[in-house]
Formats: structure tokens, sequence, C-alpha cells
């Protein structure tokens, strides 16, 4: 009881200085055309009501946290899931294509990893074209996968999510190539005097032994995973998604609408990485692991 | 059949004019020059000296961990090469090197497993070599859940599963402290006598070599070399204090004698 207080206090603290320097920023920012709106009416409110006014406008430069706060119960709990202003509803459609990148990015960064370990040729060739492949901007990326795809009459979730793939099999690849180097070299010395085939130093060392890398690297792919949907639902016209959801609020003003769609994105995010740890956790625990 | 063809026919392990020189930046590095050593079957032998002599570069050699630059070495009357591939020895590191993730009987099964041994066979040959290190009843605990001792003590289970007759041990005991490393000594004489098995066994601790083996190699650094080969003239049956008796300090002198020689302290 006492350590499960011991580590909310100090995020409470944090949290609670955030909303003030949220709700401090949203009166400042809010202000100047709070004012221009009082002049034209030609009203003179006092700092308390002037306050209360900047944080009540219907399209903030930026919205109060109780603002945004509201639209999000609203949007999540208040609607019906299948409607396409529910929050659950365009969260699910952005995490059905984070799902199907993520899983695709986890296998090809494995079996780029497996290959660059094995083959060196592969380890000089392609290792320099991987890195660089992450320097590209996704968002300059993303409308051409999408439109390249649909000229071969592929749409929808497929395209969506090899964006997805695209920013979440790098950190798997790197995790793993590491993971699968790991073994000390007396392990492996200990697999030549059993003069073990390599398929045997594979599976029975390099693979077990790089376990705590996957996990490790697959929560910076989940997190990459989600950015990549949401990026990839920008450009597309896409009409349901979190992604979708910010692009159309932007083109409307409706920045309350905008932040609480960023509010359900981060919500996604710090499940996903919440369920790929406790995923690693039990894998590593049945792996004889020492209890943290 | 000549009286060195013979001996060559149960020796365990050869070696004549054997050399080998690493590749350094820095230039070449001797790490053994001219060691000639026949190894005779059922030997107990100790290899001392200090850092840099080349003692484990020796066991190494004969695991075919490393290869020789210069001369010859056989292991059974074939190339290291062959006999690692015919499995003739088990190695003990100087870390126990248990993998995390088996229990300590999944680690001893790891050797049976590579070398294809049927499941049938491999739990009752598990029993056989926990119960000759004394650690029956540990089956199913990981490796951080022993100390470092029993660790040591499953890595040498491990090394006894597959039968192998050749033991190759380096500074098994090393890390361990003095009450602990006694103790696996006197074991490790108990299992040897059981066994009846060939053991090669690297240390830097006079004690340890003079208790445990029936030769002293003594080597020496720069370049790596045997400077002296004790034969101990204790009995097989040797309880601890034995360590107290004349015949063990004579033998302890001259092995001290012999690193003295070969080391010169003032470089």
């Amino acid at each position: 009881m006492n350590r499960a207080l011991e580590n909310v206090v100090p995020v409470l603290t944090i949290l609670a200085g955030l909303v003030v320097a949220w709700y401090v920023a949203a009166v400042l920012l809010n202000a100047p055309f709070q004012r221009d709106l009082d002049r034209r009416a030609g009203e003179t409110p006092g700092t308390m009501e002037f306050i209360g006014k900047t944080l009540s406008q219907p399209k903030p430069t930026m919205p109060a946290p109780h603002q945004v706060a509201q639209n999000f119960f609203e949007n999540t709990f208040l609607r019906k899931v299948t409607s396409n202003r529910s929050l659950v509803y365009n969260a699910w459609v952005t995490l059905s294509s984070t799902l199907l990148g993520f899983a695709f990015g986890t296998a090809l960064g494995i079996l780029i990893a497996v290959g660059v370990v094995h083959l060196t040729a592969l380890d000089r060739s392609l290792m320099p074209w991987i890195i660089a492949s992450q320097t590209i901007p996704i968002l300059a990326i993303a409308p051409m996968v999408i439109v390249v795809f649909a000229a071969i009459g592929i749409t929808g979730l497929i395209p969506k999510s090899l964006i997805s793939t695209y920013l979440s099999f790098f950190p798997v690849a790197v995790g793993m190539v590491k993971g699968l180097r790991s073994p000390e070299i007396m392990h492996l010395d200990l697999m030549h005097t059993y003069n073990a085939s390599s398929s045997q130093v594979f599976w029975k060392l390099r693979v077990p032994a790089s376990v705590p890398y996957l996990f490790a690297s697959m929560k910076v792919a989940v997190a990459a995973s989600l950015v990549g949907a949401i990026v990839a639902e920008l450009p597309t016209g896409a009409v349901a998604g979190i992604g979708a959801k910010l692009l159309s609020a932007s083109y409307y003003s409706q920045t309350i609408d905008m932040w609480s769609a960023l509010v359900a994105g981060s919500i996604v995010a710090a499940l996903l990485v919440t369920v790929v740890g406790i995923a690693g956790r039990m894998v590593e625990r049945s792996m004889g692991a020492r209890p943290a | 059949m000549t009286v060195t063809e013979a001996t060559a026919a149960a020796s365990v392990v050869q070696a004549k004019g054997l050399g080998l020189t690493f590749r350094t930046n820095d230039g070449p590095v001797q790490a053994l020059t001219d060691v000639n050593l026949t190894i005779g079957k059922g030997e107990f032998v100790s290899f001392i000296g200090p850092s840099g002599c080349g003692k484990t570069t020796f066991l190494r050699v004969i695991a075919d961990l490393e290869k020789p630059t210069e001369g010859t070495i056989s292991v059974n009357g074939l190339s290291p090469e062959q006999a690692r591939e015919k499995r003739a020895y088990g190695y003990v590191f100087q870390a126990a090197a248990l993998f995390p993730w088996r229990t300590i009987a999944k680690n001893i099964a790891l050797p049976l497993e590579i070398m294809g041994v049927p499941d049938t066979e491999r739990k009752g040959r598990i029993e056989r070599v926990m119960e000759l290190v004394n650690l029956t009843g540990f089956e199913n605990k990981y490796p951080w859940q022993l100390s470092g001792g029993m660790q040591q003590r499953a890595s040498i289970a491990r090394a006894l599963a597959f039968d192998a007759d050749l033991l190759l041990m380096d500074e098994p005991f090393g890390a361990l402290d003095e009450i602990v490393r006694d103790h696996l000594n006197k074991q490790l004489l108990e299992l040897w006598a059981r066994t009846n098995k060939t053991i090669c066994f690297v240390t830097h601790s006079i004690p340890e070599a003079v208790y445990l083996s029936t030769r002293i190699v003594v080597m020496s650094p720069r370049p790596g070399r045997v400077t002296d080969v004790i034969e101990s003239t204790l009995p097989r049956e040797r309880p601890l204090d034995i360590r107290e008796s004349p015949e063990f300090l004579a033998i302890a002198h001259r092995v001290r004698d012999g690193l003295h020689a070969g080391h010169s302290y003032e470089d």
C-alpha cells in the first residue's frame, strides 16, 4: 500500500504541475482573441470573469483541460461505439492497422536480424540501407505508398498498416541483431566443445538470449506503429481513425476535438506499450528470470 | 609394438614441439613455445603458472578452441578437431557458464540434447551426474537461485553428463572463496577416484595443484613454456589434512621454486 503510494505520488505531482501550466497557457493564449471579442461587444469584464471566458471559448486557440476532458468523456462513453464520432470507434480503426503493421514489422525485423547475423554479406549490404530508410520523412513516403497501392487496386487496411510496418521493423531489426549477438564468448565456446551445429547454436543459445532484447525493441516498435498508423491516415483522406479525426478537426478549427483525439491516441499508445511490457515480463518469468 | 607406440596408445594427450603465436596489433605474441608433454589415461595433471604463461591456451588447444601454429598434438590419438567432433572431452570454464533460462537439470541436459541422446536415457544420466556432484534436489532451480560453488558444481555435472573420458578444467574454482574451494577440491578428488577420468586442471594456486594432481606442470610466461614437470609422490587417497604433511610441503616448495626460476620479478 505504502509502496503503491510512493510510486503514485511523484507521478501525480508532475501531473498537477502540468495541469496548472496548461491552465496558465490556456488563459494567456486565448486572451488576445477574448479581448478582441470583448472590445467589439463593448464589454469590460472583471479579471475573474475574463479568465472564465478565456477558458470556455467554443473554438479556443488552446483548449482548457476541463474542456478536453469533457469532450473526451462525451465522445468516449456517451456515444454508441459504432458512431463515427465515437473516439472508441476511431481508436479501434487506428488500432487495427497499428496491430497489423506491428505484426508485419516485428516479423520483418526478426527476419532481417536473422539474415544480418548469419550472412556477413547481408550485414555489409543491408544494414546501411536499413538505417538510411529511417532518415526518410514518413510524411513524404506515406502518400506515395497509399497512391501506389491504390493504383494496383489495394486500398484500406493493408497500405495503412504498411506505414506502421515501415516504422516498426527498424527498432526490432536493430534490437534483434544485438540480441542474437548477445551470447558471451564462453557460451559460444561451450557450444563449440559440444560440436553443436549452427542451427543448434541458433535455437538453443542465440534465440533464448535475444528474448529480452526482442521485448525491449517491441515496446519502441509498437509506439512507432501507432504513430505510423496515425500518420498514414492524414494524407489519405481516411474517413475514420485518430489521424482522420485530427485532420478533420483541424480543417474546422475544432481544437477541442483535436486535443481529445490526441488524448485518445496517447491512451492507446500507453496501453499498447504496457501490454507489450507485461507480455515481455511474463515470457521472461517463464524463462526463469529473477523476479525484479 | 614398440614401447613408444604403446605409450602413445595409452596416452590421452600427446604434444610434440607445440607452439602457438597470436598475431596482435602490437606484433606477434608467443603464447606457447616448444611444449612436449604426454598425459596418460587416468592421470590428474595440473598446469600452474602466472598469468600469460599459456596454461589456459594449452587447454584450449587440446579442446580445439585454438589452433597451434607449430608442432603437433593428438587427443586420444586423433587431431583435436576430430576428438572434439567425437565429443572426447568435457570442458569446465572459469565461470559456470550456465544458461540462465534453463533450470539446472535442463542445463545438464544441453549437451545430451545436442548430441542426440534419447529422451528416455537423459533422465537417468542427469540424475546420476547430479548425484556425483551432490546437487540432488536442485533439478528445477534456476542458476541464479544457486550459490557460486553450486553453480560451478552444476557446470562440472554438465561436463560429465556425456561420459567423455577426458575432463578439461580451466581454473574452475578460481572465483570461489577458500572454504568452498577446499570442499570442492575434496569432492573433485572423490569424483576422479570414482569415475577414473583423465583430468587436465589449470590453476594458479600452489596448494590446489599439489593437493589434486598426480603430476604438476609448471609454466612460465614470455614466451609461454613448460619449465618443470613434477611427479607427485602423494598417495591417491588424500584427506584434506595431507596438506600439512612434510611430503606435501616438499612438493609445494618445488613448485614454488619452479615458478620463481621461470619468472623474473625484476621486469
